[in-house]
């Protein structure tokens, strides 16, 4: 569970800070490390071999630096670059000066293309677009149904042709359509095909030279393997598409794939797909692509959105009550309020690496968290401070202050304590050292 | 040798075992499966080949170590399988076992055949009714599996329900509806949105009065990862139990071969969470190789079933252990 990169790097790299140079020997050990975890990340090992030859030259007589250990600037080294792999190119679709601006929407079997036509158009309206959706995949069975009712559900129109039997001249005449009725932008959802199959794929180069889209996109499952290279390659040989949606991201597949493909097509990553329902898409954010990929958790990301809600001084003094266990329950409601503003706490739990798994897992039930903040609410200052003194009496009332009931305030003071004890062991344990500094101190709630 | 799929579904009446037809296996469209998965295979092949008899054995060495190891890798038998296989061949190098390019290969896929052999690989439809239940990730071909395997369970003499218990995904219903009408099975459904337990519940009920001989229950797809989903299917599991304390007789995970190390994960989770008996490999029509497929064997425990080779009612193929690994490192 804890075996993260970071982990084995200081394992074999140790863990003293700032030890001058990174040696000839060190960065040969390390490098294997990388090459495994990007191998067990499905980065294709073609890909993998180029990139950890880069990142060793570089790494090569590097300075460590003061405030880091051997591992941690080795890792830096391959994050950047990683960064500076997947980024540098625009995330923006091109819009047309002539609208309908048409977006084509390609991609094997099952890796989520009508459903990021729907999500697209739901970002576009949210942007202001009036975009139309065309639904051009005749072959698997109730697919136009399927994005009918997305469309319905994102209130955008949905072109098809009954019975249609020619997808080029669905695709045609939807953009005509779109055109007509002055819409902005037209999505067009296809049939998903395999890069080898040729029939299928000159279909799509029909219609691309048909319709002419200003964007096309290649959808592609974040669980992909070895295998994506081939599918990127062929993709761009037939039909040139100018970027990558990567879905179901919010598994914990480490998405090597979107390495693969950049490597191999130069084509960028635009939008990133993170859920079944229709708002749980994003543009790419390549930085936390590259703490995903190394299997650091969405380090980042965390990061970002805890700078946004915690003041760095607000962070500290919560740092230094923690390691005193001076933790009361009014840090803790603090705590909770600047969390959950950053959004559901579910998610921002699986984002963190090192976190246990049953804490994971753990469902949280943010109406059991507005029952937390109301008991605690019902709490005096000296029980806030000092929940030991907190004896049955004092619960009758807290229970009745917060309209809940005795069995609920137990409980929470049962968990405060064991979270207490966790939160002491996660601070001084061995099990974070990997992490950066930041994030002990932003988590520990 | 490809087995028939009186081999492969127990407790099939009728007829005697017959061979299938060599149409079936491979002749088909494309030049056939195998013949394609090869094909995609060709390129690293030619290389691995190239490169063993380069150096004519004399010489076992890394280079050559390192070649199997690409070629495992490649086909994404994960880090761990492939260092098991690696190891295991470079001890019967050490040994004498393998001195020439013949014993190599022969002795590589008799070590990824191995792999394979666990568990069982029929699936049983022998109960009067069998329940069947579909699990796996979103669009790794739950729904037409479940319509492939009603279409051959017919024509094997079967009646076949099917209930659409996926009431999530927008139009998933309408599909298995379609998948219904073309293996002419019937499908017991609800309204989107309803409760899968509940039309799990009517469908059991319905194959009663009707005699049905297999209930094929199709699901949402989830990740691994969603816990409350994940209780759903524990769920859904404990409405047939009820019903019928032996079922679900068969849970079939589908795998889409073209998932990497994460297929490992899943068959994991899901096999915790459902009791998995067997995996269907999807998408083997593409060039990717399944190499998951050896990691879930050899590290889970769990046979490989059946293969889905393409998008049609046919292209559904016995899971063949020989065969897979011949294409795997074909030599
Ligand atoms: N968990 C998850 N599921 C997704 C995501 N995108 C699509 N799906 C699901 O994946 C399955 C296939 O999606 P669909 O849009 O039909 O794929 P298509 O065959 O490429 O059109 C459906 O069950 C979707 O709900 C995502 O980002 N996360
Ligand atoms: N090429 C190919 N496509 C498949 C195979 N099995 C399923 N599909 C396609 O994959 C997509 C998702 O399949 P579906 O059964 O809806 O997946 P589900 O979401 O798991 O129920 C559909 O477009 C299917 O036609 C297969 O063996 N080969
Ligand atoms: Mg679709
Ligand atoms: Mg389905």
């Amino acid at each position: 569970m804890f075996d993260t990169l970071s982990d084995k790097l200081q394992d074999v790299l140790g863990g003293l800070k700032g030890q001058g140079r990174l040696s000839e020997e060190d960065i040969a050990r390390a490098m294997r490390e990388i090459r495994l975890a990007l191998l067990e990340a499905d980065v294709n090992f073609r890909v993998v071999k180029q990139f950890v030859a880069a990142v060793k030259e570089r790494a090569l007589g590097e300075e460590v630096m003061e405030s880091l250990t051997p591992g941690q600037q080795v890792i830096k080294i391959v994050h950047e670059e990683l960064v500076k792999l997947m980024g540098l190119a625009s995330t923006k679709l091109t819009f047309s000066s002539r609208p309908p601006t048409v977006v084509l929407m390609v991609g094997l079997q099952g890796s989520g293309k009508t459903t990021a036509c729907a999500k697209l158009a739901r970002q576009l309206i949210a942007q202001g677009k009036q975009p139309e959706l065309i639904a051009a995949d005749i072959y698997r069975p109730a697919a136009i149904e399927q994005l009918q009712v997305l469309g319905k559900q994102v209130k955008a129109p949905v072109f098809t042709i009954a019975g249609g039997k020619d997808a080029v001249e669905i695709a045609r005449k939807g953009v005509a359509d779109a055109e007509a009725a002055g819409r902005d932008v037209a999505i067009i959802d296809t049939a998903g095909r395999l890069h080898i199959d040729e029939a299928l794929m000159q279909e799509l180069a029909q219609m691309r030279s048909q319709v002419n889209p200003h964007n096309i996109l290649l959808v592609l499952d974040a669980m992909t393997g070895q295998d994506a290279v081939n599918v990127a390659e062929q993709f761009q040989q037939q039909v040139n598409f100018d970027g990558v949606v990567l879905t179901k991201l919010d598994g914990d597949a480490r998405g090597g794939a979107a390495l693969s493909v950049k490597a191999v097509t130069g084509k960028p990553i635009k939008f990133a797909s993170t859920g079944e329902k229709i708002k749980d898409f994003d543009y790419f954010h390549p930085d936390r692509m590259a703490s995903r990929i190394l299997g650091m958790g969405d380090v980042m990301t965390l990061i970002e959105r805890a700078q946004e809600t915690i003041t760095e001084k607000k962070a500290r003094e919560m740092e230094a009550k923690l390691l005193k266990a001076q933790f009361t329950f009014d840090d803790f409601l603090d705590q909770l309020r600047s969390m959950r503003k950053m959004g559901p706490l579910a998610g921002m739990l699986s984002m963190i690496p090192g976190i246990p798994k049953q804490l994971k897992q753990a469902q949280i039930d943010e109406k059991e968290l507005d029952r937390v903040e109301a008991i605690i609410c019902s709490m005096t200052v000296e029980e806030r401070r000092h929940p030991d003194i907190i004896n049955g009496s004092r619960r009758r009332r807290i229970a009745m202050g917060s309209g809940s009931d005795t069995h609920s305030v137990n409980q929470l003071l049962n968990r405060f304590k064991q979270m207490q004890k966790l939160m002491k062991q996660l601070a001084g344990g061995k099990k974070l050292k990997g992490l950066p500094p930041e994030l002990l101190r932003t988590f520990n709630v | 040798m490809t087995k028939s799929w009186h081999q492969v579904f127990k407790g099939l009446s009728g007829a005697p075992p017959e061979p299938v037809a060599a149409a079936e296996t491979g002749g088909e469209k494309k030049g056939g499966w195998l013949k394609r998965l090869r094909k995609g295979l060709a390129k690293s092949r030619q290389t691995m080949q190239q490169q063993l008899s380069a150096i004519m054995f004399d010489r076992l060495d890394a280079e050559v170590w390192e070649q199997l190891e690409e070629t495992l890798i490649y086909a994404d038998c994960g880090v761990a399988s492939t260092v098991h296989v690696v190891e295991a061949m470079e001890q019967a190098a050490n040994q004498g076992i393998i001195r020439d390019r013949d014993q190599f290969y022969t002795h590589l896929k008799q070590s990824l055949v191995d792999m394979f052999a666990v568990g069982d690989y029929q699936i049983d439809v022998s109960h009067q009714p069998s329940v069947i239940m579909v699990v796996g990730v979103n669009g790794t071909g739950k729904t037409t599996t479940i319509g492939k395997i009603a279409y051959h369970l017919k024509r094997e003499g079967k009646s076949v329900l099917l209930a659409a218990a996926d009431t999530f995904r927008a139009a998933a219903i309408e599909q298995l509806v379609e998948w219904g009408k073309r293996a002419d099975c019937p499908v017991i459904r609800q309204e989107h949105g309803s409760d899968p337990g509940a039309v799990v519940f009517d469908a059991i009920a319905a194959s009663r009065s009707r005699g049905s001989d297999v209930i094929i229950v199709d699901t949402a797809g989830r990740l691994h990862t969603q816990v409350p989903l994940m209780e759903e299917l524990k769920k859904i599991r404990r409405v047939i139990a009820k019903q019928i304390p032996e079922g679900p007789h068969e849970t079939l995970l589908t795998v889409d071969a073209t998932t990497g190390q994460n297929g490992l994960i899943q068959a994991r989770l899901f096999g915790e969470a459902v009791a998995v008996s067997g995996i269907v490999l999807t998408k083997l029509d593409g060039t990717a190789k399944g190499g998951i497929a050896v990691a879930i064997s050899h590290e889970l425990g769990l046979p490989i079933k059946l293969l889905g080779i393409g998008e049609q009612m046919d292209d559904l193929r016995p899971f063949d252990a020989a065969g897979f690994a011949e294409a795997l490192v074909a030599g």
